[in-house]
């Protein structure tokens, strides 16, 4: 009984997936038809090089990559870096400045939005690779995190370390980054996940197709081609495709991240 | 992590000083918790000088972060502030006090508008998430058989992308030929989805041919539809939480609670949900502060990504970004920062209220 009901809530769940792809495989005629069917009668792979040639779509896909690479390996490192100082130095204003950097967290977008558009202009720039990277290469949650896997590891390790004459540096570069792989990899999925399925801040600062990435060159597409539904979701299975196939790659740190972020 | 390599320690470490004890093992030559140290005596207390060192290397480490969050975070919101207190349409004009706070507040009835879109969207999907969230994870609980799968099943559209499950969901829900019109028709309903302004409730109510006030109208169907997607965006992401919520209870304590004759409501209202409050508690806190700020759902889904129709859709972050992000924005910049920091005020008073009224009954072992 109790299975039935997942089986149903989870079939309603999935059915957006499945009609995706049922959908980008019909030919146009399919489509129109109404009620619809609910396989296509043959298969239309071709379906797919069309919508990916009826906008630039590789250049969008090259421009997401490009983008949210740079975003997670921008998170990975800062947040190496400030996580190892909040979490196992001491210094001058440690507690106020981690206050600080939580406080940072509680800011909301929309506020910042307007001042962070008009600086990116100011910057000169509009319609830039920097436009869409820098603003995101850091992050309080990836920064908490590793604070927190940092704090976790024994003190021995550390005060071994030192009685063999290592500092800090050595410290960090050759035991601490390494152990810390896990956590690394935790906040760099996230970064790569908000980074990909970002929306409002490059439509915000591109206006380039040459400079979009992919959920806004998608969205453009969305606009224009209501009456070519096999195109449109053959398009967005593509689009949807890389974090999907990283999620079922990375499940588990994905769940574990979840959980962490709970516990923070 | 490969902290569970413990024994080698001692034989290698401090065999090669300057090395940090690693030797060429790797990180499994490190002496770990409970392995006797070497000696402490021989250690040199940490002088002035490196302490000094060590500090100013502790903010050299922290410089990137700390310029990225200051210079993108922190100092664009007193930036808001500031510009929130001018004038400026289509370009920089002068300092005005509080006047577009008092525009947005009495001039003007699309600010009031997207408000209660906002409300209705948070009182619509925060609840319905969490409370059905809650009984798929007690669910898949009670049984693991499948909680993988089904964990995954359910995740799947919090990562999606969301251009891509908007174009997917308009198109089920198109009017002309959408699959959701076919199964609706036969029950002798065309419903025009996304492109109906007519309240939920009205649109009940006129079932039985009667005709509602037009604040009682409640959310246009489109927005309905727009708050169905966002359960089904948000629920796989609270049942996951709820998991590891459910999993952290200790089955003894059930248990005794079921010997003692607690069962059915009583066990879920006496034992279960105060020691899963503390989880209920920060999923209420994140779903709410994000249903206020919600964007990509609502501006995506909204047929002329502008709210519509008949600004049934528009929410207050859509309202912002219209305000200044137009070629000739009616209200611009300025106005716009006004809006952003009173909702900012909204959110912040509602979360810290929660935390007081709802904080206190929170029950933390």
């Amino acid at each position: 009984m109790l299975h039935l009901l997942l089986l149903s809530v989870g079939l309603l769940m999935a059915f957006p997936f499945f009609w995706m792809v049922a959908t980008s495989l019909k030919t146009p005629d399919e489509v129109a038809l109404f009620p619809p069917a609910l396989l296509p009668a043959a298969p239309q792979w071709h379906n797919y090089p069309d919508a990916w040639t009826a906008a630039p779509f590789g250049r969008y896909f090259l421009n997401s990559v490009g983008m949210a690479g740079a975003v997670t390996f921008g998170v990975m490192g800062t947040a190496l870096l400030a996580g190892y100082a909040f979490g196992r130095m001491e210094f001058p204003g440690r507690q106020a400045l981690f206050v600080l950097y939580l406080a940072t967290m509680m800011i909301p977008f929309e506020v910042v939005l307007i001042p962070n558009f008009l600086l990116i202009n100011r910057l000169g720039w509009y319609n830039s690779y920097q436009a869409l990277i820098v603003p995101w290469v850091s992050n309080v949650f990836s920064v908490f995190l590793l604070t927190q896997f940092f704090r976790s590891l024994p003190n021995d390790f550390f005060e071994a370390a030192q009685l063999d004459g290592c500092g800090h540096p050595r410290f960090l570069i050759a035991i601490a980054a390494p152990l810390a792989r896990p956590a690394l990899a935790t906040a760099g999925l996230f970064a790569f996940l908000g980074s990909w399925n970002s929306l409002l801040w490059p439509l915000l600062v591109t206006n380039a197709d040459l400079m979009r990435p992919i959920e806004v060159g998608l969205q453009s597409f969305l606009q224009q081609e209501g009456p070519r539904p096999h195109l449109l979701m053959a398009a967005s299975t593509v689009a949807m495709l890389p974090i999907v196939g990283l999620f079922f790659l990375t499940q588990r740190t994905f769940i574990e991240g979840v959980a962490a972020g709970v516990k923070g | 992590m490969q902290s569970g390599a413990p024994e080698t320690g001692s034989a290698e470490s401090g065999a090669e000083s300057g090395n940090c004890g690693l030797g060429s093992a790797g990180a499994r030559a490190l002496p770990l918790a409970g392995t006797p140290a070497l000696p402490v005596r021989g250690q040199p207390p940490p002088t002035r000088r490196r302490s000094l060192l060590d500090a100013g290397l502790a903010y050299l480490l922290l410089a990137p972060s700390a310029l990225v969050l200051g210079a993108f975070g922190l100092a664009p919101l007193i930036q808001a502030f500031l510009l929130s207190l001018r004038q400026w349409r289509l370009a920089p004009g002068p300092f005005v006090g509080f006047a577009n706070y008092q525009q947005a507040l009495t001039a003007e009835p699309e600010f009031w508008k997207a408000v209660v879109v906002t409300f209705y969207y948070v009182v619509g999907t925060v609840p319905v998430t969490i409370v059905l969230a809650y009984l798929l994870a007690e669910t898949l609980h009670a049984r693991l058989r499948g909680m993988g799968f089904y964990r995954t099943l359910f995740f799947l559209p919090y990562i999606a992308s969301p251009v891509a499950a908007a174009a997917v969901w308009r198109w089920i829900l198109n009017p002309n030929s959408g699959i959701a019109s076919a199964v609706v028709k036969p029950l002798g309903w065309e419903p025009r989805w996304l492109y109906e302004r007519t309240g939920l409730f009205q649109l009940l109510a006129g079932i039985f041919h009667h005709r509602l006030p037009e604040w009682a109208e409640g959310p246009s169907l489109a927005l309905g539809c727009i708050m169905a997607v966002a359960v089904w965006q948000g629920v796989g992401f609270a049942v996951v939480v709820l998991l590891a919520g459910l999993a952290a209870i200790p089955g003894d304590v059930t248990e005794a609670a079921r010997l003692d004759g607690a069962r059915g409501w009583k066990l879920l209202r006496h034992v279960k949900l105060p020691l899963l409050s503390p989880t209920l508690f920060f999923l209420w806190i994140v779903f709410t502060i994000r249903a206020f700020q919600s964007f990509t759902q609502v501006y995506v889904m909204s047929v002329d990504n502008k709210g519509g129709p008949a600004g049934t859709t528009q929410n207050i972050t859509l309202y912002i970004f219209q305000s200044f992000y137009a070629n000739a924005p009616r209200l611009g910049p300025g106005y716009g920062a006004a809006v952003a920091m009173l909702l900012f005020l909204v959110i912040l008073a509602l979360t810290l209220f929660q935390f007081r009224v709802l904080g206190r009954k929170v029950h933390y072992s």
